[in-house]
């Protein structure tokens, strides 16, 4: 007995022992800024921390990339620095914030509808209406005349189209369901938009790998996943018809041009739509994803970090989105981001 | 209990400090029971006793309902629980009484290894290997032929209820089978060699032995598996298919309360959306409380005849 407690004494005197040490080195330790949301930019984020940090040790940042509604929930509450989201905050959550914030856009994205059919190629090509008719579960085999009439040179096998979407909540159904909204009345009446929608058929797959998983595994399967996923893991992507009458097929390029049809008429305040986008080239079903942070910081310190790590994700870290499958943002849309920057303050003083 | 002690202060602080440690466990329970409670009061008042009935999901409306769930989690763990007792408790019977003594133990150890493989692992190889082979071997011929049945209703997706049930059954036989090997082999050597010096068969040994001695065991490892399938998460939302309807079908994708709460928290955001989804969570633990409870009872009974039959 004696020992025993001798060894819970000692044990317990090493443990104060260090957690003062731990507490001193802390005082020297880099500033680290917390942050969480969205796990789409999730790969590029990391890539930024490491390349900053590494630039400037003096800032560090730990992110935990735990879904849109999961950062506004925490900027919301103030337990982290800046949050992360791939759908705009709503006027409702907002109105819940305790100071004015700013969405501080840094990439886009793209959602790709993929296909698994043994006698078609990739490209193969849809209208709006043909999509919203397949999820809305009236376009129903492969040899639709819908289909057939759109893709003239490819040979449709007479089989079921089995849908699959994401069951999880995410920005990639927010942004897919966004479009099919914006293009189409019945889908708009009938389902809407949102993280999780109710599906009117089809089968649910858990995140990218889930969908991607039920596509390849079923003949005659559709799916939609996000731009960089149907490149990795090269599967068949389908050209959507934009707004210009245009079939586009996927490609980084067209998906930042959305970005470039909306710069003209980009918002102040950023909170935009990209799908259906304006543009010859614009490829109709993408994304912004932001940054939040409060205009007012509440520590001088923290916020000139976060400033200066901004206004550089916004210069050199475009420079990094190709090489990991993301749209950078156009310059017109980079200018913009930077003058809002200039918002950001400490007690009136701006931290620019 | 003796206490002599009185003042033996050491064997005083173990006891109070176990005591606290018990506690601690039934407190917890309370608190978990209290939290979910107060979370699910939005739902519990937009919705009512109406939620447990109604067949709507609808998180863009607001508009929710719990009964596909609870549907898709009673049929997932109820098949499981039907293809792994004969299984482990024929395979524990093996083991037991016919197996060599060198097959004995590589394959209880495997089969018992079964139990350490995470979940997302059964996940992972229920979406690329079982789910195809299911599809292509048993569901098409199956709703080819008994197409009428409506319980092999096509068309044939995959992912559905039956591939569900099967992965979460290979998930719970090593639970039965561990524990109906140690119930097996409580029965007394000269109780079965009693049997076998009257003239009885090993099958007549066997079933008068697990009549008598066994089946309050193999009840309780039945429950312990029932409730490990109630509650898989992981595995089941990737392969039964993910859709909020209750269908007779089992070849027909479905949905379960525990693959609804991973799939949607993250990202619920409304207030009733959030509420809705704590409600089905405190519906799951009211349901495995209720499950274990009765198990409880039923093994009570089991246990008073099996000694009263001796």
């Amino acid at each position: 007995m004696r020992t025993i407690f001798g060894i819970l004494a000692r044990t317990a005197a090493a443990l104060v022992l260090s957690l003062a040490v731990a507490t001193g080195a802390m005082a020297t330790d880099p500033l680290t800024i917390n942050g969480a949301g969205a796990t789409f930019p999730y790969p590029l984020y990391s890539k930024w921390f490491y390349d900053y940090s590494n630039a400037n040790p003096d800032v560090r940042f730990n992110y935990q990339s735990i879904g849109s509604g999961g950062g506004i929930k925490q900027i919301t509450a103030g337990t982290v620095d800046f949050g992360a989201t791939d759908a705009p905050m709503t006027e409702e959550g907002m109105k819940k914030l305790p100071g004015a914030i700013l969405h501080i856009p840094t990439a886009i994205g793209a959602v790709v509808v993929v296909y698994n059919l043994d006698t078609v190629e990739s490209g193969l090509k849809f209208t709006p209406d043909v999509l919203a008719g397949i999820y809305l579960g009236k376009i129903t085999r492969w040899n639709d005349p819908m289909i057939a009439e759109l893709n003239k040179t490819m040979t449709l096998p007479n089989v079921d189209i089995v849908v699959a979407h994401r069951s999880d909540g995410s920005g990639t159904t927010d942004i897919f369901t966004n479009y099919l909204t914006t293009v189409n009345t019945e889908w708009r009446a009938k389902v809407g938009r949102g993280p999780s929608v109710n599906w009117p058929m089809g089968i649910g797959g858990k995140g990218n790998e889930g969908v991607a998983g039920v596509v390849k595994q079923t003949p005659g399967a559709i799916g939609y996943v996000e731009l960089a996923y149907a490149k990795q893991n090269r599967m068949m992507v389908a050209s959507l018809r934009n707004k210009e009458g245009k079939f586009i097929a996927p490609t980084l390029e067209a998906t930042s041009a959305a970005a470039a049809g909306v710069a003209k008429s980009m918002p102040a305040d950023f909170r935009v739509s990209l799908v259906d986008a304006p543009g010859n080239d614009a490829y109709p079903i993408a994304g912004l994803t932001w940054i939040l942070v409060y205009k007012d910081q509440k520590d001088e310190a923290r916020g000139k970090a976060m400033v200066r790590f901004l206004k550089w994700a916004i210069r050199d870290g475009q420079k990094m989105e190709a090489a990991l499958d993301y749209a950078g943002l156009p310059k017109t849309v980079v200018e913009k981001v930077d003058n809002a920057l200039k918002q950001i303050s400490f007690k009136g003083k701006p931290l620019y | 209990m003796a206490r002599k002690t009185g003042g033996n202060i050491k064997d005083l602080l173990f006891e109070r400090t176990t005591g606290a440690f018990a506690f601690l466990v039934l407190f917890l329970a309370v608190l978990l029971f209290a939290v979910l409670l107060r979370e699910s009061i939005p739902a519990l008042r937009k919705f009512g006793a109406a939620f447990l009935v109604t067949g709507t999901w609808d998180p863009v409306l607001e508009k929710f309902g719990a009964l596909p769930f609870i549907y898709g989690t009673l049929v997932s763990s109820f098949l499981a629980i039907l293809i792994a007792v004969p299984l482990s408790v024929g395979a524990a019977i093996f083991i037991n009484e016919f197996a060599p003594p060198w097959m004995k133990t590589p394959v209880s150890f495997l089969a018992e290894l079964l139990a350490a493989i995470p979940s997302v692992i059964y996940g992972l190889w229920g979406i690329f290997v079982l789910v195809p082979v299911l599809r292509d071997v048993f569901m098409k011929p199956v709703t080819k032929y008994l197409g009428w049945v409506p319980l092999f209703k096509g068309p044939v997706y995959g992912p559905s209820m039956l591939a569900a049930g099967v992965l979460l059954s290979i998930m719970i036989v090593p639970f039965i089978l561990s524990v109906s090997r140690e119930v097996l082999a409580t029965v007394p050597q000269r109780q079965k060699e009693a049997v076998l010096s009257l003239g009885g068969t090993r099958w007549e040994m066997l079933r008068i032995v697990i009549g008598q001695h066994c089946l309050p065991g193999i009840f309780g490892a039945t429950i312990l598996g029932l409730g490990r399938a109630l509650g898989e998460t992981m595995a089941v939302t990737m392969v039964i298919g993910n859709r909020p309807e209750a269908l007779l079908s089992l070849f027909q994708p479905g949905y379960s309360m525990a693959a609804v709460i991973a799939n949607e928290f993250t990202e619920a955001v409304g207030d009733v959306y959030l509420s809705s989804l704590v409600l089905i969570g405190l519906i799951l633990f009211a349901m495995t409380f209720a499950v274990n409870l009765a198990a409880k009872w039923i093994l009570s009974k089991m246990v008073a005849r099996a000694s009263r039959g001796i």
